[in-house]
């Protein structure tokens, strides 16, 4: 198993760390007995045509390496981005641009893109399915 | 960046005395070691004076060593050898009591190195023998009771590990081999002469002694087995160079055919190199165990008393008293293993460690989770493993460096704790 240097670089240097001090959207995916948990945090704006766009987006998670690159990749990929866009980041998308991953490690990629859904899902009130969640991070 | 290893477990270094009397053997002395003239009698003295190590390691005899590519096949080579032996045995022979679909049994424990683990269950899946997996206690140390409670009519085979490779608990193998002897004193009949049969009534004892070379006492009769598995780079020598103890008498059948090496035993061409590597690090063992032992056990003291003082919600996997010196298991709560490995080795420091998310399986370790230890503990379990290089500056730098490691890991996390 090796990880890219981009995956490295996120890992030593992750993007939007942290957490938004009043959040518009929050969504916690994983569970610490899987080995891995992350909580995304949004703050959503309009844009010139009214569009909702991602303002700000923060992330905290606890987990290996490419757990938080790909956390730190969503967030990168995400900021700026219409929510509505930002909901098109597919598992794939996060695992390309971080030049590709192990394969025992794309449920890592699939946390982070589950965990931006569950934020979006939380800002507009509705709920997460489990069922959902489930499909996306089918392991553990 | 002067670089730190601390997963000796994983492999060691080889001692230059090592590889200095390899040499020749890879060069000028090149003979096949079976062959009868000059070029090969040069090449199985080295062969030879390699065996007598081996034969003092174990006191036992020159032919109860069999030299193996390593660990891995020296356990197949038990199970399944051990096995095909029983079942020819049963073939063979009119008598036969058992009927034809009867398995043999096989027991061993849950903390074994996959090399055992998975050789059992693959004999399962062909439906060749049932086996019994035992529990450990919460220091990680096997529950004897239980393999005596095992034993059953059709047991062939004891199966258990010398010293863990994950927690370092040596296990009691002395005691489990008087228990084996006292099962098979019971299977046979006080009067009956002894027989060849009898060999084929018998339970035997094999414990992968790996991880225990270095720091046990390795003698056969002592431990009272009747197979001991070891390996050469666990103990500054070369990979791809293991042995086995097989006592005399024993049945066994080669797993590979294709020539006579090793008494039929284990066919191949004769790695002479290898084989000399092996027994110059056996040589060392023997004359630098009890310095280097005490060296590695205080500075491995000075390690936990380190981390654990500078650290906050650590837990110590695995029994202290009953450990080899070289190990420290350690949980640090709430920091994932793999990062935290990570992130040490920018540091040019290497550890292991149980968290799934290095394992590839997305399992945590096996021997934590046999300990009872919650998962999310096992994810933050970082194993650490002295050699006899290991100094006290290279300690005191794990412990100046780890903490902070461990500190951004934990803010980094949605779950708050302490720091």
């Amino acid at each position: 198993m090796q990880y890219t240097q981009i995956l490295m670089d996120h890992f030593k240097n992750p993007r939007n760390q942290g957490e938004l001090a009043s959040p518009d959207g929050v969504g916690e995916v994983g569970n610490p007995v899987c080995g891995d948990m992350m909580k995304i945090y949004i703050e959503v704006d309009k844009n010139e045509k009214g569009e909702e766009i991602i303002k700000d987006i923060k992330f905290q998670t606890l987990g290996c390496g490419a757990a938080i690159a790909s956390s730190s990749m969503l967030t990168e990929m995400a900021k700026g981005k219409t929510i509505e866009e930002a909901l098109k980041i597919t598992r794939e998308q996060i695992a390309e641009k971080l030049g590709g991953m192990p394969k025992e490690k794309i449920h890592c990629s699939v946390l982070a893109a589950a965990g931006l859904k569950k934020a979006v899902a939380d800002y507009r009130g509705e709920t997460f399915t489990e069922k959902l969640e489930e499909e996306e991070h089918a392991h553990c | 960046m002067e670089k730190i290893y601390l997963d000796h477990s994983a492999t060691t270094p080889l001692d230059p005395q090592v590889l200095k009397k390899m040499q020749p053997y890879l060069t000028d002395i090149f003979g096949n070691a079976s062959s009868l003239h000059s070029f090969g009698q040069e090449a199985i003295k080295g062969v030879d004076w390699a065996r007598e190590q081996l034969a003092n390691l174990f006191g036992c005899k020159f032919k109860e060593v069999i030299f193996t590519s390593g660990a891995t096949e020296s356990n197949n080579l038990v199970l399944r050898g051990l096995l095909m032996a029983f079942r020819n045995a049963k073939k063979e022979s009119s008598s036969a009591k058992a009927p034809e679909d009867k398995k043999f049994h096989i027991i061993t424990s849950k903390i074994e190195h996959p090399a055992i683990l998975e050789v059992c269950q693959e004999l399962v899946k062909e439906g060749l023998a049932e086996v019994t997996f035992v529990n450990v206690d919460s220091n990680g140390v096997v529950k004897i009771n239980e393999i005596k409670e095992a034993i059953k009519d059709n047991t062939i085979l004891v199966s258990i590990m010398y010293v863990n490779n994950e927690i370092g608990t040596i296990q009691p193998i002395r005691k489990i081999g008087e228990i084996v002897e006292k099962a098979n004193l019971k299977r046979r009949p006080k009067s009956e002469v002894r027989s060849p049969k009898d060999l084929y009534d018998k339970i035997y004892f094999h414990t992968d002694a790996v991880q225990a070379v270095n720091y046990c006492p390795m003698k056969a009769d002592y431990l009272k087995t009747d197979f001991i598995t070891i390996s050469g780079h666990k103990i500054y020598g070369p990979k791809g160079i293991g042995a086995l103890y097989i006592k005399e008498g024993t049945p066994i059948k080669s797993i590979i055919f294709g020539g006579h090496q090793e008494y039929n035993i284990r066919p191949g061409t004769y790695n002479v190199a290898g084989i000399v590597g092996l027994g110059v690090a056996i040589e060392l063992v023997n004359k630098e165990q009890t310095e280097i032992n005490d060296k590695i056990g205080k500075l491995r003291d000075k390690l936990i008393a380190g981390l654990t003082k500078k650290i906050p919600d650590t837990q110590i996997n695995g029994n202290l008293e009953k450990r080899v010196p070289g190990n420290a298991n350690i949980s640090f709560l709430g920091a994932e293993g793999e990062s935290m490995l990570l992130m040490l080795d920018l540091e040019g420091i290497a550890v292991s460690t149980g968290s799934a998310c290095a394992s590839g399986s997305l399992e945590p370790s096996h021997v934590l989770r046999a300990m009872d230890i919650p998962a999310e503990d096992c994810h933050a379990s970082l194993r650490f493993t002295l050699g006899k290089g290991t100094t006290a500056k290279e300690i005191d730098r794990v412990i100046e460096v780890l903490p902070a490691i461990v500190k951004r890991l934990r803010e980094m996390s949605p779950l708050k704790r302490k720091n």
